[in-house]
């Protein structure tokens, strides 16, 4: 019998419920504990568990953005982030090559608010200008948003495989063809990448470009000492200072820490023996206004007059006869202070300036004393007019194939003579990494939005070399890059981010627990111990050598002799801040002009010219012609006309663009700080210029109030002399019963220098809108605290004041008598609030306040915080106003609140030096101090103590809160008598 | 129209306030006609054109201004105060008139206020309700006028009583309201004689109602003439009051030009100076169209030219006094203050203003001057507008350069200031014409009182 055929047992299941099973993959049985707890339901324990999990999980994902790296907060623990309490974190500032240290504050992520870093040798706890409004930057709404490609959005990578083609390409040349060009880079890890790349290819190129640079500084050094080198100011120990055009207390590496230096000998409180400041300078600046001598003199002239003073110092006896009673004096008070005393040459000032002002100061022993010398803080100390020159030169020799602009707008700040835009034609592959889509990025192939350094992980270098690491505040808003990533992308590692970068470069060098150390730095903002050493330098002898300086201040050949100056512009700088709100909207310093640069002319010129303020000039130097408005300033040179370069942007964007005239155009990279040779002619049209000061004379008021020194010791009450003040009992009205606090807040007008970084702070601390060139023009301005300018004496050479001036808080005031419904009253405390709610704007208070330092919101102003990055800028705990509500200085209230309630908490009174406004924290002259009069002992108690304190209309019985103390200057007795200075100031 | 001339030709002179000829029946006839019969000049509707056209311009301004807010005007720091209370304070002073026509004059038996007080009395209340929308109008908040009035919140808060806004508050309701209820009263009998006289449903409804049932009984005229007098007696110290208290606008002030004791008589009699000439300014050209010389006599025009002479006087000496006391004072701030009024970038407003209220004015000293329509007209309109300077003295020119000069400024009006400002007039404007086609101009029943009639039956005086 034939058997049943066998059928072969199938390989696969015949029946099968699952494709797994038919595969043969053994389907996983469900039996995970999760599931399990699932299945047979969740106890009590359970539920609450997981429901902890979500919501501290749910927490993680909240709507700010969070660097994933860590950062390490300065004061507080950031797994500890509360709401409501801001942290503060650590970090720098760089600008052109030098940093500021900075602490940021931070609401749940967010910065809001940037202070001076107290541990840093370039902050000593204050801000300059730059540093406090860089917060606005960040937030910018016009910063871009994207990387292109010919105006067209590319993806990162796209950008990586274009540069690895464009290196590999240029990798056959050894590098040739490729061309680097940044800012100057003070970043040490930047410099390390650089240089590291250029080794790998050695013919490609790194070119530095940026208007204010420090050419004339290094090739002065070199010719003085055979090197480039960085000078350390300690203006505390001198005793004697000469500016040679130099406005080091406004700009340039460490000065914040000179003006601290300076002013701390200027205070009429706790006086030490005060300095004497000699300036000679052509455009009247923050440091020609704090001087007890300034003599205007035009740029050419400044440096005859050094080598008079050399000479009359040195005994030489070369022209010394004929010198002008000003040299003789400066020489022989500088004579009198040998190794107290201190020669500065201004950035702008030819190279042939700043040698004999080092011969100057080694003569006189000042080098170790007041001066020391250390290796330059940027990477590579080179001429950046020549560096940019060359590469110009070879783009439009074709030789440059690759160009990647790392920051910076060469594209804008080219001086005219170069034709920068036309030969970037000719780079095939160029891209550009900026904060804006600016007029470089126009131009470049490629666009790469940079990181803002709020964003970023990088490190940078104080005028002393302290180090700093940067650490970002906040992820980037819009994916920017930073440069040090845009540099690896031409590297073989092209992902590496930036905090692997810097953190790599450090590891080798902070030695021993990095960890610890890293840590360490970026909660202190500083690396311990990183400072230069001082350098051991002797200046060679600068007679003979006027031949051997460079030919930067060149002679255009012109007809007449008028003079041009190009000078960095004192609020937006080379351009690059056109865009920043604040900065636009905050009165320059001296000519309290704002969102313009203007042709600032000496009124004698003026008048040689018959040009008035506002009248366009079409200005003709070097064969190149640029329109721009005149602005008269008391205090200029006379044949010399000042322009401002960083104004004219055409792609600022919506605040920048379409402001000021832009003096690139009329520069030249042979003479960037300008030259003679100037024609002036009228355009025959004005420009409306704005100004928030129209008026400069005090009127023969007591409102600024000065004396010498040596009037000053004779009756030291001088200031209560000029005004009589009515006394306390001299009221219908019973005082206010006294408090446990009573606020008040002293201002010395000898320390300020007028800078303007308090109008800054309170903006960024009170959310202060601005409201625009227009609104300005019509009185409609914000400003909280305002600095206040006054002229007093010759229109030729006037003596200059500064006024901070915020509320007054009067205890009488005028302004809470008169509003209807009661919405500015009194505390018990002695503040005189605001109540943003009650107000219904009558608009009486401020008429009636005879200060004028109330502001109305006209229109509704707080608009400026709706765009979805404007408002992460608003300091969440100060109410942003509305329109037709009235407002003004709170003595930063929500600060006094947080302290009272720390002190509260802890059953004990406010310390005094707890509470810091926002104007006393950035004050780099600790110029106002602010605490409680009913502590005896308190600062603010000594100030007011002072004979020299002072209220501002004391006689019309407003007891003001806010008093001042008044300005002492230090003249020189022999250049009174001689009557060089001011002769009307001593008869006014 | 000739039956309403009067029977005499030549028409009333100078010494007399109603024109010869005249009955009981004349009167009505002629006043009640513009109403009820005549038909409706020309004039009427280019006047009433214009200032309705004028209304609209400043519902537009007063929209703008809701939308975008206070900026759009020309205040600015340190002119925190502009065009808006200049014309508050212009609008009140005007409104000054009719009340010191109707109550003052009345007390004092003045017969010949009788055929001027009824249009005097409503330019109060067209003027009042101007000078009424710009405190609101010029607020940052303006719709939240209401905190400046005491009304019970959860809250508890009241406006802040030191404030002269909160008293400025009162002091111009309550005027507008006395001025309204006078006014009204005022109108009974003659509201009550257009009803009767009416032929259609319409008109004799709405006159009907306004009447409020009057029928002319010797108790109703005993009770009316009682409540009358009462009202004048209340409204007089208003006359009074009213420009006090907003004179207190500027003197609580700290400011130097506003700081100063003289301004509560000065700014009562710059009110009545401007309120007769603006009383002049409409009456020439009403008797002049509507032929109304009969009853606006010469005696009239005379009479309040020299009101208008001697309250240009009065503040003529103010002037003096307040440059005087500057200089007296010693204060520095006060002396510049008048300097720079004398000198600074509004001098030409300031000599506007002396040419308009004291050099102008001088020319009634004269007769032929002051009983020539024209030349009334012209100086009643001079002195308006010298009036309106005044303002703009006080206001603008004391805040745009007190104490610090680094906040001196200076005060540009913009297109919109002027939008609202003519934008009043025409308002004013149309309302006035409004009133003039709807209601009797001048009363009839106190007009019937002055003809030869009413003498017969008028009580010998005691």
């Amino acid at each position: 019998m034939k058997s049943l055929p066998v059928y072969p047992q199938p390989q696969r299941p015949r029946f099968w419920r699952s494709l797994e099973e038919l595969e043969g993959i053994e389907r996983r049985e469900e039996t995970s504990q999760e599931a399990l707890a699932w299945a047979k339901g969740m106890d009590r324990r359970e539920l609450f568990k997981f429901g902890g999990v979500s919501l501290a999980l749910a927490g993680l994902t909240a709507c700010t953005r969070q660097p994933t790296e860590k950062i390490i907060p300065y004061v507080r623990q950031p797994e500890e982030i509360k709401p409501g309490t801001p942290l503060f974190f650590a970090t720098a500032m760089p600008l052109s090559g030098y940093a500021t240290g900075l602490l940021v504050e931070s609401h749940m992520g967010r910065p809001t608010k940037v202070e001076g870093n107290p541990l840093h040798p370039a902050s000593l706890g204050a801000t300059d200008l730059f540093s406090q409004a860089s917060i606005y930057g960040l937030y910018d709404p016009d910063r871009s948003q994207s990387l292109t490609y010919l105006g067209e959005i590319r993806a990162w990578p796209a950008f990586l495989s274009a540069m690895r083609l464009a290196v590999e390409k240029a990798r056959e040349k050894k590098g040739a063809g490729l061309r680097i060009l940044t800012e100057t880079v003070g970043s040490p890890t930047l410099g390390a990448q650089l240089r590291a790349l250029l080794m790998e290819l050695p013919e490609a190129k790194w070119h530095q470009w940026e208007p204010a640079n420090r050419d004339n500084a290094w090739a002065g050094a070199a010719m003085a000492f055979g090197q480039p080198l960085d000078p350390v100011l300690d203006v505390s120990k001198a005793d004697v200072i000469l500016s040679l055009d130099a406005d080091f207390f406004s700009c340039g590496p460490g000065h914040l820490k000179s003006v601290a230096d300076f002013a701390a000998r200027r205070r009429t409180r706790n006086r030490t023996a005060m300095n004497r400041l000699y300036c000679v300078e052509a455009a009247p600046g923050v440091t020609g206004a704090s001087a007890d001598h300034r003599l205007p003199m035009r740029a050419s002239q400044v440096e005859a007059f050094a080598r008079t003073v050399a000479a009359l110092v040195g005994g030489g006896g070369g022209g010394a006869s004929s010198a002008s009673p000003f040299a003789q004096a400066v020489a022989e008070d500088l004579k009198a202070h040998r190794g107290k005393s201190l020669v500065v040459a201004g950035d702008y000032q030819p190279p042939a300036v700043h040698a004999i002002a080092h011969a100057l100061n080694d003569a006189l022993g000042n080098t170790g004393q007041t001066v020391s010398w250390i290796e330059p803080i940027p990477v590579k100390p080179e001429s950046h007019a020549d560096s940019f020159r060359r590469l110009v030169a070879d783009m439009e020799s074709g030789a440059v194939e690759t160009l990647v602009i790392v920051g910076g707008n060469p594209a804008f700040t080219a001086p005219g003579d170069l034709g920068f835009a036309k030969a970037l034609d000719k780079v095939k592959v160029s891209a550009h990494l900026s904060l804006h889509q600016d007029e470089t990025s126009t131009l470049c192939r490629w666009h790469v939005p940079e990181a803002h350094y709020l964003e970023s992980w990088s490190d940078a270098r104080a005028f002393d070399g302290t180090a700093s690491i940067l650490q970002p505040l906040i992820a980037p808003l819009y994916g920017g890059k930073t440069a040090h990533e845009v540099i690896a992308a031409l590297t073989s590692q092209p992902e590496r981010t930036s905090y692997e970068i810097v953190r790599d470069y450090w590891k080798d060098r902070m030695g021993g627990d990095f960890e610890g150390a890293w840590r360490r730095a970026l909660h202190d903002g500083v690396i311990e111990g990183s400072a230069s050493a001082r350098k051991t330098v002797r200046a060679g002898s600068t007679t003979g050598r006027e031949g051997q300086a460079p030919p930067l201040r060149h002679e255009a050949g012109g007809r007449t002799d008028l003079e041009i100056q190009f000078r960095a512009d004192p609020t937006v700088y080379d351009g690059r801040f056109a865009n920043n709100g604040w900065l636009q909207e905050l009165p320059k310093a001296v000519t309290k002009l704002t969102w313009d640069n203007a042709v600032l002319l000496a009124p004698a010129t003026a008048k040689k010219l018959n040009v008035a303020s506002e009248d366009v000039l079409r200005l003709t130097w070097d064969g190149r012609s640029v329109e721009a408005p005149a602005w008269i300033v008391p205090g200029h040179a006379e044949d010399s006309a000042t322009l401002h370069f960083g104004y004219g942007r055409t792609h600022a964007g919506t605040l920048g663009s379409k402001t000021g005239f832009s003096a690139s155009a009329l520069q030249s990279s042979k003479a960037l700080a300008g030259g003679s040779g100037l024609e002036i002619a009228k355009a025959g049209r004005t420009y409306a210029l704005v100004t928030t000061q129209h008026h400069q004379n005090m009127e023969g008021r007591a409102i600024v109030r000065a004396a010498t020194l040596e009037e000053f010791e004779k009756t030291p009450e001088f200031a209560h002399e000029m005004e009589e003040a009515p006394g306390p009992e001299e009221s219908m009205y019973a005082h206010y019963p006294p408090h446990e606090y009573a606020w008040a807040m002293a201002i010395d007008l000898n320390a300020c220098t007028g800078c303007g970084a308090c109008t800054l702070a309170c903006q960024a601390e009170n959310n202060i809108p601005t409201v625009g060139k227009k609104e300005v023009s019509r009185g409609h301005a914000m400003h909280w605290i305002r600095v206040d300018r006054y002229f007093e004496g010759s229109e030729a050479n006037p003596a200059t004041y500064h006024q901070p001036v915020p509320c007054m808080h009067c205890e009488n005031a005028p302004c809470e008598l008169v509003c209807p419904v009661g919405a500015t009253v009194h505390s018990a405390e002695g503040l005189n609030d605001m109540v943003y709610n009650r107000c219904v704007g009558t608009r009486y208070c401020a008429n009636n306040c005879p200060y004028k330092v109330r502001h109305f919101n006209y229109f509704h102003y707080g608009t400026q915080f709706r765009p979805p990055s404007m408002r992460m800028l608003a300091n969440p705990e100060v109410t942003v106003r509305w329109r037709g509500v009235m407002e003004k200085c709170t003595y930063c209230v929500q600060r006094i609140t947080v302290a009272k309630i720390g002190a509260e908490k802890e059953n004990r009174r406010v310390r005094d030096g707890e509470i810091v406004t926002a104007c006393q924290q950035a004050c780099p002259a600790k110029a106002i101090v602010f605490g409680d009069l009913a502590d005896a002992s308190s600062e603010v108690s000594n100030a007011r103590k002072s004979p020299a304190n002072y209220g501002l209309l004391e006689d019309l019985g407003t007891r003001p809160r806010t008093t001042y103390l008044a300005a002492v200057r230090n003249p020189n007795p022999s250049l009174e008598k001689t009557g060089v200075w001011d002769v009307e100031r001593k008869t006014s | 129209m000739s039956d309403l001339e009067p029977t005499t030709p030549g028409g009333p002179t100078d010494r007399e306030i109603i024109g010869p000829g005249h009955t009981f029946g004349s009167v009505t006839d002629k006043i009640s006609s513009i109403v009820l019969t005549r038909k409706t000049p020309m004039f009427w509707t280019v006047g009433f054109g214009i200032g309705f056209l004028l209304t609209i311009l400043m519902l537009f301004a007063i929209g703008t201004l809701f939308v975008r807010g206070v900026g759009i005007w020309g205040v600015n720091a340190p002119v925190g105060w502009g065009f808006a209370i200049v014309n508050f304070v212009w609008w009140i002073g005007i409104g000054h008139a009719g009340t010191l026509i109707s109550a003052i004059l009345l007390l004092l038996r003045q017969e010949w206020r009788t055929s001027i007080n009824r249009f005097a009395e409503a330019m109060t209340l067209f003027a009042v309700a101007q000078a009424g929308m710009y405190p609101i109008l010029h607020l940052g908040r303006p719709w939240l006028a209401y905190w400046l009035t005491p009304y019970p919140n959860t809250m508890a808060l009241w406006p802040q009583w030191r404030s002269p806004l909160v008293w400025d508050v009162f002091a111009v309701s309550t005027y507008a309201t006395v001025s309204l209820l006078f006014w009204f009263v005022g109108l009974i009998p003659d509201l009550a004689t257009l009803r009767d006289r009416s032929k259609k449903k319409l008109p004799q409804i709405v006159y009907g109602m306004l009447a409020m049932g009057w029928r002319g009984s010797a108790m109703h005229w005993h009770r009316y003439d009682m409540a009358y007098l009462l009202l004048a007696g209340i409204a007089t110290p208003l006359v009074v009051s009213v420009h006090t208290v907003v004179s207190f606008d500027f003197t609580i002030g700290i400011i130097p030009g506003w700081h100063s004791t003289i301004f509560p008589p000065y700014f009562v009699a710059g009110a009545i100076y401007g309120g007769f000439a603006m009383v002049l300014t409409i009456a020439i050209p009403l008797r002049a169209v509507y032929r109304l010389e009969d009853f606006v006599t010469l005696r009239h025009l005379q009479n309040m030219a020299k009101i208008l002479l001697a309250t240009g006087l009065i503040v003529g000496y103010g002037y003096m006094i307040e440059a005087f006391m500057s200089w007296y004072s010693g204060s520095p701030y006060e002396k510049f203050m008048m300097w720079n009024r004398m000198t600074g970038p509004y001098a030409p407003i300031f000599w506007g203003l002396m040419l308009c209220n004291i050099v102008t004015p001088q020319f009634l000293w004269w007769k032929s001057v002051r009983t020539s329509p024209l030349g009334l007209w012209i100086i009643a309109v001079i002195v308006n507008i010298g009036m309106w300077l005044e303002r703009f003295v006080i206001v603008i020119t004391s805040l745009h350069r007190d104490f610090l000069p680094s906040s001196w400024g200076m005060y540009y009006p913009t297109g919109f200031d002027w939008a609202t400002y003519i934008g009043t007039i025409g308002f004013f404007v149309a309302l006035f014409f409004l009133f003039i086609r709807f209601l009797p101009m001048i009363s009839i029943f106190e007009m019937r009182t002055l003809v030869p009639e009413a003498e017969a039956v008028k009580e010998p005086e005691p």
